[in-house]
């Protein structure tokens, strides 16, 4: 439950963020961020920015993502 | 990678040499469990090494009292509960939010989504069932806060957001004399900052290592506990820096405090934990579940013989439990350990069967 997951800020208005993870778009709030931008790797958790991360860290976190999901075999989770 | 995986399990072995006896280390984490399962990192660590899974899984320490609340109210024909997807098959004293009344119940992924269902829903009042960690905290935070701005009268929270750091403590000061250092939680971390261990380090001599979730985190992380310890230090240590950092989140971390006081609370299978728990500031009580139907939390007894608490303090492997693989599996779970995916006792289920009778 405590797994956020890596998206691209791919929208932005104020602080209503669309989010890009894996080829899924979703919402997220950045109201939790100083100076997101359009563009900027954020990890998000229960529909909020909390953190920017990197490249590849992001990339690390979606194959993770990509296998636990498998493990986790429903979709109705926070987690994703 | 090949050369950092063996340099970490040299620091592994001359840990275990060093000590001369087992080394127990608890991930804090569920994430971290089901991940160490997945990726199969027990069975390349060496035999002294020993992981212990920890009360990390919000779904696993959410008092069966609290289900039995979240159950009541989802009875009523004035209300909806909005819940994360984890909580609704977690067994209360009879039955789950699955079993009971689901109709009223509707899962969201985010928090933002309960306020949404307010505010579809002008005639019924929108009880969101907050449980979780320091990291999914700020949103419910946020989103009191939004609803106290919007003048939402239809919208309250059931709020059982646990503290990491307090729960550790109780693990350490318990009785419970096992746990030789923990690897903190990634994304927990995020909010509180790394630096927030240094109390359980320095107190108790443990040394306190965040890492991410990732195989080669895990690994580097327990090889930077086993440096620690071949060196007699206990110290907090963050390999996940891209991520973390020694203050955290502190916008979140002030929203949170702007929100919460920290109060007593219950924790399944452990009990009472003393200052572990978020309750809503007086200032938002309009929008607390408690004072708005007048409940008050009982701990519930459970009558089931479910030996998770022991589990998550890292007291007894799930395969010690009587009724696990038989009576108690993912199919027909008997405790919270079983529900939730980042269960213990699930994730011992599903990988680790095989391991138990070698
Ligand atoms: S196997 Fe089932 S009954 Fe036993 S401790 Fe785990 S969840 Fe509880």
């Amino acid at each position: 439950m405590c797994l956020a997951i890596p998206a691209r800020i791919v929208e932005l208005e104020g602080d209503k963020a669309v989010v890009d993870a894996m080829g899924n778009r979703f919402k997220a709030k950045t109201t939790l961020l100083e100076n997101a931008k359009i563009g900027d790797l954020v990890l998000v958790h229960a529909g909020f920015a909390i953190s920017k991360v990197e490249e590849e860290d992001a990339r690390k976190t979606w194959n993770l993502i990509e296998e636990l999901d498998s493990f986790q075999e429903t979709d109705k989770k926070i987690s994703g | 990678m090949l050369e950092r995986i063996c340099k970490a399990n040299k620091l592994m072995d001359k840990a275990c040499q060093t000590l001369g006896r087992d080394i127990n280390v608890m991930e804090v984490c569920g994430t971290h469990t089901v991940s160490i399962f997945r990726s199969g990192i027990r069975s390349t660590l060496p035999k002294h090494l020993k992981l212990l899974s920890g009360p990390g899984c919000p779904v696993c320490v959410t008092d069966q009292g609290y289900i039995d609340l979240a159950i009541e109210l989802a009875q009523r024909d004035d209300c909806i509960l909005a819940t994360y997807g984890d909580m609704i098959r977690v067994p209360g004293s009879d039955g789950s939010l699955e079993t009971k009344n689901k109709n009223n119940v509707k899962v969201v992924l985010s928090a933002e989504d309960a306020i949404d269902l307010a505010k579809e829903n002008p005639g019924k009042t929108v009880v969101f069932i907050a449980v979780g960690f320091e990291t999914t905290t700020p949103a419910t935070a946020v989103v009191v806060k939004e609803a106290a701005q919007a003048g939402l009268e239809n919208f309250c929270v059931l709020c059982a957001h646990k503290l990491v750091l307090p729960a550790m403590e109780v693990l350490l000061s318990e009785k419970n004399d096992k746990i030789d250092a923990f690897l903190c939680p990634g994304h927990v971390s995020v909010i509180i900052g790394s630096k927030a261990y240094e109390p359980i380090a320095a107190k108790y001599r443990k040394p306190c290592v965040v890492a991410g979730f990732e195989p080669m985190q895990i690994i580097e992380g327990l090889a930077e506990i086993c440096r620690q310890i071949c060196e007699g230090q206990a110290e907090v240590n963050s390999i996940y820096d891209v991520a973390v950092t020694p203050q955290g989140n502190t916008i979140a971390q002030r929203i949170i405090s702007d929100c919460f006081e920290v109060t007593d609370g219950w924790w399944r299978g452990i009990g009472k934990i003393p200052q572990s728990t978020l309750k809503l500031k007086s200032q938002y009580s309009k929008f607390d579940a408690y004072e708005r139907f007048g409940l008050t939390e009982k701990p519930a007894e459970d009558k089931t013989g479910c030996r998770c608490g022991e589990v998550l303090c890292g007291l007894i492997e799930p395969f010690d439990c009587a009724m696990f693989g038989n009576k108690c599996t993912p199919q027909t779970p008997i405790g919270p350990c079983m529900v939730s995916s980042e269960g213990a006792c699930a994730a011992w289920y599903k990988y680790g069967r095989k391991r138990k009778t070698s």
